[in-house]
């Protein structure tokens, strides 16, 4: 009989921090996310980055954070914006909070390769 | 006006019963609850334990006449019915801000919890709570970073923080306590920790442990592309040698260490909560000893208390239990000890068990750690009750996974982050638990697997030590 066993294989694999261990969302799902961000009153902040500097502290701002900025769709826009201008970068959105001095929320929207 | 010396035994409630008086803004003030001896009047039960954890002693003694004792003295100025409990009393004592060290936690305790407790007219004695004047809260140095600071230079931003204990928790070599750790990491934890226990022991020396473990840190960042840490445990015999160890943490690029603030005492303790501050170090906090002193409901000290202290002697995390797992605590206590540990003003609320409003002034925050007996089934409780501001610790429920820690932790993150992600979208985690990480678990064999082995295990026994409510 051959051998068999139950025991899997994990792969290391390379994310980038919250939600990097997720299937990818759909554009809906995303939405809710921006949603969520707006709702709890933090402003949405974009950033990107070379894949090669994913580490670094500090990602490029795409503009400027868009504080008190209400309207999901002008995010989502602003979102697509930034990975035409950069479609090598991972973009992500962060629900920046100006009480906290911190990040609500942060996640990647687009993976560059 | 200057008084007579009178000698010889006054009631304690003549000096020390004040129900008049209203407290200073200045004055620390603290809530017993009391369970006297038969037969003795409330008024003097309570007067005595103001008395004893202040500036009285069993006689009047000529020199009180030295100073004005009316200035130094606490005073019990309010007595309340324990709800549900006909034996046990509330005894609310204002003591002055001139009684106590500045920034010595070491001193509020040994004063406040010193010999009153062994005294004889009590049965029992609780301090359920204390309220820290801002005029003391600023003199402390409070957590070394914070909140804020930890998740910056974690790069870990709108989740909770998932760690979890090595296993076993003793007699691993420095090698293979490192594999288990890299192993952990790998899978998608941000942390892992030195069980309390391990210090320095003829099977895993500290250095050779903080070498490995060095090593498993670096590696798994290369590999995964995120922050790692690995709370050191520097807690040991002397602070000399803590300090030793901590300086080696710090050569090797670590990013956090350890202690156990009751064992070592809140003066070690505070004493390397400042050596972080100055070295940039987190500090995560154990708390064992703590049941011992926090779990009967009518002797001791509740956590809350001892959660307030840790927070104005330093660290940056603190164990809290889980409420869910297998370690004591109930929802609403928790809930209001997390709030002293995160907060910058809490208002009283019985219900939560908060005896008075806490205004913590510009001290930062510190992490909320829920650990022991939690797994994937917790998860959807664990975010909903602790929120982002928390580290959720698996032991068993990370290594015990079918395929090894690795796929444990992943399970562990997959799980979390599949909580945080329906939370953020409007769902009602802990009502649709099940469906959440059923869905999750379609991608996920990892986190599939891990909720068949861990499906059946519960913990569910009652508390012992349960808020105060009229049954």
């Amino acid at each position: 009989m051959p051998f068999q066993s139950t025991v899997g294989d994990y792969k290391t694999v390379a994310t980038l921090e919250t939600f990097g261990f997720l299937p990818p969302m759909t554009q809906d799902e995303i939405y809710d996310q921006i949603a969520y961000i707006i709702a709890q009153g933090w402003s949405p902040l974009i950033e990107h980055v070379h894949p090669s500097n994913s580490m670094a502290t500090y990602w490029s701002y795409w503009k400027l954070p868009f504080f008190g900025e209400k309207d999901l769709n002008v995010v989502v826009s602003e979102l697509e914006g930034c990975h035409r201008a950069y479609p090598d970068h991972h973009v992500r959105i962060v629900g920046y909070d100006a009480y906290t001095q911190s990040q609500g929320a942060c996640f990647v929207v687009f993976e560059g390769r | 006006m200057s008084k007579k010396y009178d000698a010889g035994v006054k009631e304690y409630r003549d000096t020390y019963w004040t129900p008049d008086y209203v407290p200073l803004d200045t004055d620390l003030l603290a809530c017993f609850k009391c369970t006297g001896q038969e037969g003795v009047p409330k008024e003097e039960v309570a007067a005595a334990v103001a008395a004893e954890s202040s500036t009285g002693t069993w006689s009047t003694v000529w020199s009180e006449l030295l100073t004005d004792l009316d200035f130094y003295k606490g005073r019990c100025y309010r007595i309340e019915d324990v709800p549900g409990d006909k034996e046990s009393f509330y005894a609310f004592i204002a003591y002055p801000l001139d009684l106590f060290e500045e920034g010595s936690i070491t001193n509020v305790l040994t004063s406040l919890v010193g010999n009153v407790f062994g005294f004889k007219a009590l049965r029992h004695l609780r301090l359920e709570d204390l309220r820290f004047p801002i005029a003391f809260i600023k003199t402390c140095y409070g957590p070394p970073n914070g909140i804020c600071v930890e998740r910056d230079r974690m790069n870990k931003y709108g989740r909770p923080l998932l760690g979890c204990t090595i296993k076993p928790k003793l007699g691993l070599s420095g090698k293979n306590y490192g594999r288990v750790v890299y192993e952990c990491l790998r899978g998608g934890l941000d942390f892992t920790k030195d069980d309390e226990n391990i210090n320095s022991q003829p099977f895993q020396r500290w250095q050779n442990r903080f070498e490995f473990v060095a090593d498993a840190i670096k590696l798994s960042e290369q590999e995964t592309g995120e922050r790692k840490g690995h709370y050191l445990n520097v807690t040991a015999n002397t602070p000399e040698e803590m300090y030793e160890r901590a300086e080696f943490a710090k050569e090797l690029g670590m990013p956090i260490i350890m202690h156990d603030f009751i064992t070592g005492g809140f003066t070690a303790n505070t004493g390397l909560s400042k050596w972080c501050r100055k070295n940039g170090m987190l500090l995560h906090i154990h708390r064992a000893m703590h049941a011992v002193i926090d779990r009967h409901p009518k002797h001791g000290i509740h956590f809350r208390v001892l959660a307030k202290c840790l927070r104005l002697s330093g660290g940056d995390q603190l164990h809290t239990g889980t409420v869910v797992g297998k370690l004591e605590g109930d929802r609403q206590t928790t809930l209001g000890y997390i709030d002293q540990l995160r907060e910058s003003f809490v208002p009283e609320d019985r219900s939560r068990g908060n005896f008075f409003d806490q205004d913590w002034g510009s001290m930062p925050g510190v992490f909320a750690v829920a650990s022991g007996g939690i797994h994937v089934w917790h998860m959807p409780a664990l975010v909903a009750i602790f929120g982002d501001d928390s580290v959720l610790q698996f032991g068993g429920g990370t290594h015990g996974h079918p395929w090894g820690s690795a796929a444990g932790a992943a399970a562990n993150r997959v799980a979390l982050e599949a909580c945080v992600k329906a939370r953020n979208a409007g769902r009602e985690i802990e009502k649709e638990s099940r469906d959440i990480l059923m869905e999750a678990g379609k991608h996920s064999p990892e986190l599939a697997i891990a909720l068949e082995t861990w499906k059946e295990i519960k913990f569910e026994f009652d508390t012992v030590d349960k808020l105060d409510v009229q049954n």
